[in-house]
This record gives C-alpha cells, structure tokens and sequence, in this order.
C-alpha cells in the first residue's frame, strides 16, 4: 500500500489520497495521467495491467489499486 | 395543362437543404439506427420524429434566423436538439458544458441567442449563466407529444441552401472565441465530396470520439444523416479507461472511426491491439492535430490491410479540405502528408506578397469554394482579416479563406504540412518552424511525442518532451547531430503527457503557459 501511496504521490504530488473514493470521478485520475499510473505500478510491482483492468472502479480508490494490484500479483 | 400545385410542391430531385436529405434518409431507411450512445439509440424515423417534437415547441415563440444554443450533454438527446433547431428555421451552437462557465458567457455575449435549449441536470450552470432569453428545458417539450407539420412546412418552404444550419466556435488569439457561420450549402457540398471518397453508405457504423460543438464531428454525424449510416457515441471516459473501447466498438460493429491523432494514440500506448482487436473496423480517418507516424505504424502493424487516411482543414471550410490516402509506408523522420484537394474545393498557395506559389516553396494554404464559411458570427474584423478577395484577381467578389497554414508540395504533387503561421519563430535571425525540429526529435528513442515552444523574453528555444524517463541527455545529443545549430533547443523539459484541450488534441497554448511561467514570465 506505501508503495502505491508513493508512486501516486510522484505522479499527482500535494494531493490527499487518503481515505479518498473518487479518484477518477473527481478527475483526479484523468487520461492525462492514468498511462503513466499503469506503467509505474507495471514496473514496481512487476506486473501486467491488461486492458481489461483499465475501468475507473479499480481506480477509485487507493485500496482499490493494491486490490487489483494483489489480484494480478497472484499473492 | 401545368399542375403548378405539384410544380410548387417542395421535393423532386431539389434537395436544398440538410433536411431534405435527412427526410430522403428517413423515407429509405426508416428502422437503420440513427444515433446511439451506451444507454439509448434512435432509428431514423424516431430521430425525426422528436427532433419534429421538438421543433413544434420552439416554432410557438416565433423565431426564425437566429442562434438557439443548445446546453446539453452528449448523447442521443443532443442530436435531436440540433435536428429540431433545423427544423425551427434557426441555427444551433452546441455548448462545452465541461468547459469554464467564463467561456460558455463570452459565447453567449457574442452570439445574444434567442433561446437556450438545455437538460435539467445542467440548470445549475444555467442559473449561474442569469440569461435573458427563451429557455426551453428539453425534457419538458416532450410533455405533448404534438408536431405542427404545417407550421414546419412553411418554414421549410421559406428556407434555402444559403441560410445559416450551425456556428462553431473555434478559440481566438486574442482570447474571445470566434463563431464560424455554416450553411445548409457548406454542409450539403462537403458531405457529397465525403460519403463518395470514402464510400459512406446506410451500412456504415461510425464510432465517434470527437465531441459536437467540434468541426471534426460534422463529418461523422451528417455523413450519417445524409446516408442512413449509424452516428454511434463513444463515451469520453473510454479514451482514459479503454477496457470497454474496443468490447463498445465491436458490440456496435464499428467498421469506420473518426478520431484525433491522440485518441489513436490511447490505444497505441495502452497496447490495446496486442489484447483484442475491433473486429469490424475497415477505415481509420484521422485529424485535428499532426499524425504522429509512430501511432500511424502502430496500428497498420495489427490492422495492415485496412483504408487510412490523413485529413486536413479547418473549422472555417467545414471540417475537411485536403485529405491523404494512405498508400505508402513512413519511417518516424517523415511527415504524413495533407495531400490534395478534396472534389468540389480548390487550394491555392500564395507567398507573403499574395503570389501564387507554383514550385515547392512553403507558402501559405488558401481555400475556395463551397466548403468555405460564410465568417464569424457578429465580428466584422475578424472576418475581414481571413475571410479576403482571391489575391489573384479582382475582377468580382471571389472570397477565399485564409488558413494561416504553411504548406509545400512533395516530389509526389501532395502537400505537406509545414506549421502555423503564428508559430514561425525568428530565432537567432533565421525563421524556424517548431514542426521541423519536433519531427526529428521525436525520432529520438523514448521520446513518445515533442513540442517545440519558444521563449521570447530570452530567446530561446525550448523543447517540451512526454517520456517516462527525464532523457534530457540523449535529447541534446540528438540534437546536437540532426539539427543546424539555430534550430537546436537549449533546454528540455519532460511531460509525463501533455495537456490536452477541450477536443482532445495538445494544446500548446498551456503547454507554453506552464514552461513560461514557472520561468516566471
């Protein structure tokens, strides 16, 4: 979960993900943003984050993100 | 004896305006899907149906001739709003109502519409906008289901192909959008050049990305109505979580998109071919913005054997007026080029003292002909200053639109783009276009796309990059080996993507705002 703070913190700085639900439909996470998102957490977690995965509930949410993160990570 | 009764009668074989061939559509196709967004779609015969509704409402306030913008989301709604004004004997501009409350106010001071048309759930920004005017809620108007034909039938038969069908507003240097004024002729002569180059027929599926109030979705959306071809909206959203992009495109059998260079490349940078392919999609239309070839060779790598084209124009000859058909392949040092004129419009190049170009020097692109705009609603100065007399001849009034686009022919006779006119820097004593050095750089590994901007106070030439890494290294290097030294940026800045604008094309305005004023200019 701090890693995905960490990385969401480097992309989109000074902003409250904390206990925040509406990532995407408070544009928060927009088109101009969510290429590089999918790349970081490709890289740090070392896994693949297919197209089927890109809809805006799996990233609403910072718990949402380490869900679909765990989720490809098979732990 | 003559029956002028039928003689009079509207129809036979003079189609004079978009409704005639909207009503020849209605008659051939009555059942084929109109117009469709992921919650509803309408046939023909139901889009005329409510538009008819619609209208009935608007004719009892009695205008005719005049603005009627229209504040509503994107959805099948919004066609059968711009259908009704048609049918009212008015013009429509359709709103951004994404966009700052400041600019939807500067349109309206400029356009002083007789009514507004909006959806209840954007009363909010009506409230705030305090207007003066008719106020039509579109829900409501469908209380009675009731169409006045005859009132409408003698508005149609007053009406001809010169009188004003929509304005789009397109953003003004100085700040203050300008209204480009569209006739039922503009629409008519551009849809006929484009349903024939590119075999629109009532089998067509459209996936449209580009929003309504924007030139590119004229093409779309009245090549469509002119053929019985289905008009079927992509939701924004799928251009930033594209899981269900291509599942919507092959649910509605898409075979023909429409879209600008980035929405392509979504696709392009998310690798959404690799995972599963739109299956039915036969043609790739692109515009707006410079194709990147990378995208370009992206998707021919999957999908080889179907129909690309480039096209170009602005807002001011309707949507299109030069276009190139893919026929050859370019490494990332080329540009696409814009190619030829389309059928029915003619492209004139002219140097700086208005002498026309015939070799294959730059000069600047003019456009003539039925596509071209009838100017900007209620600015007599801008207009005067783009909107000219044919600087070949003054022998009668023969106006030309004055592109502000730098061209040049190719060793194949098509046009290339060079740049915009406005951004020509003088750097160092040489006249320089960004284009050029954003092309060479972008051929740089790692560099996904480049924009070339110019800090005036200093003097210097800076190059704004998207990447995932900060290569300002290589960057320079790169540089250093392809570039004269006067087109060789002295400083790099890395995006992670570059803003885009309100249409989904960069936007270079802000990208220089952000570099200039963190500079503190």
């Amino acid at each position: 979960m701090e890693r995905i703070y960490k990385i969401l913190e480097e992309i989109i700085p000074n902003t409250d993900f904390k206990g925040a639900t509406n990532l995407v439909d408070a544009k928060i996470l927009t088109s101009l943003n969510i290429v590089r998102l999918v790349s970081m957490l490709n890289e740090e977690f070392d896994i693949e984050i297919t197209p089927i995965h890109l809809i805006p509930e799996n990233f609403n949410s910072v718990e949402s993100i380490y869900n679909l993160v765990v989720e490809l990570d098979g732990e | 004896m003559i029956n002028f009764q039928a003689l009079s009668k509207r129809g036979g074989s003079v189609k004079k305006t978009i409704l005639d061939y909207f009503e020849s559509t209605v008659n051939k196709f009555p059942d084929n899907i109109a117009v469709s967004d992921i919650n509803n779609s309408l046939t023909y015969n139901e889009l005329m149906n409510k538009s008819k509704i619609l209208a009935t409402e608007i004719v009892k306030y009695n205008i005719s001739d005049k603005p009627i913008v229209l504040l509503m989301k994107r959805t099948t709604n919004l066609p059968i709003a711009m259908m009704s004004v048609l049918y009212s004997g008015n013009f429509y501009v359709v709103l951004d109502c994404e966009s700052p409350l400041q600019r939807i106010d500067k349109i309206i001071t400029t356009l002083s519409p007789a009514m507004i048309i909006y959806e209840n759930d954007l009363a909010s920004i009506l409230s705030e906008l305090n207007l003066q005017i008719h106020k039509l809620d579109f829900e409501d108007a469908f209380r009675n289901i009731v169409i006045d034909e005859q009132s409408l039938e003698n508005i149609r038969n007053k009406m001809t192909s010169s009188n004003t069908a929509y304005s789009i507003f397109t953003s003004g240097s100085t700040g203050v959008p300008k209204g480009a004024i569209l006739t039922h002729l503009n629409v008519i002569s551009y849809i006929h050049w484009f349903i024939k180059c590119f075999d629109i027929n009532e089998n067509t599926s459209f996936g449209s990305q580009t929003p309504l109030y924007f030139s590119m979705s004229v093409s779309d959306f009245y090549a469509s109505i002119f053929t019985g071809a289905s008009y079927n909206m992509i939701p924004k959203e799928y251009f930033a979580f594209p899981a269900k992009l291509i599942s919507f495109m092959n649910d509605k059998k898409i075979d023909t998109i429409y879209w600008v260079p980035s929405a392509l490349g979504i696709v392009a940078k998310f690798d959404l071919l690799k995972y599963c392919m739109p299956e039915y999609l036969k043609k790739v239309f692109f515009a707006g913005e410079v194709m990147p070839v990378k995208y370009l060779n992206y998707w021919k790598k999957y999908l080889p054997n179907i129909l690309y084209a480039n096209l170009f124009g602005p807002t001011e000859t309707t949507d299109i007026c030069s276009y190139y058909i893919v026929n050859r392949d370019f490494d990332e040092t080329q540009n696409i080029p814009i190619g030829v004129a389309c059928d029915n419009c003619e492209l004139l190049v002219v140097d700086e003292n208005g002498k026309e170009v015939l070799d294959d020097s730059i000069g600047e692109l003019l456009v003539k002909g039925p596509f071209v705009a009838s100017g900007y609603y209620a600015n007599k100065e801008k207009t005067s200053e783009v909107f000219v007399q044919n600087p070949l001849h003054d022998n009668y009034i023969d106006i030309v639109y004055k592109t502000g686009d730098l061209v040049k022919k190719n060793k194949y006779g098509e046009f290339d783009y060079i740049g915009r006119k406005d951004f020509q820097i003088k750097h160092l004593g040489y006249r320089i276009e960004p284009s050029e050095i954003e092309v060479v750089l972008n051929t740089v590994d790692k560099v996904d796309l480049s924009v070339c901007i110019y800090d005036k106070v200093n003097d210097k030439l800076i190059l704004a990059y998207e990447a995932k890494n900060d290569i300002n290294k290589e960057l320079k290097q790169a540089s250093e080996k392809l570039l004269p030294h006067y087109m060789q940026p002295s400083e790099f800045i890395k995006f992670d993507i570059f803003p885009k604008n309100a249409n989904g094309k960069i936007d270079r305005k802000q990208i220089s705002k952000v570099i200039l004023e963190d500079k503190g200019e």
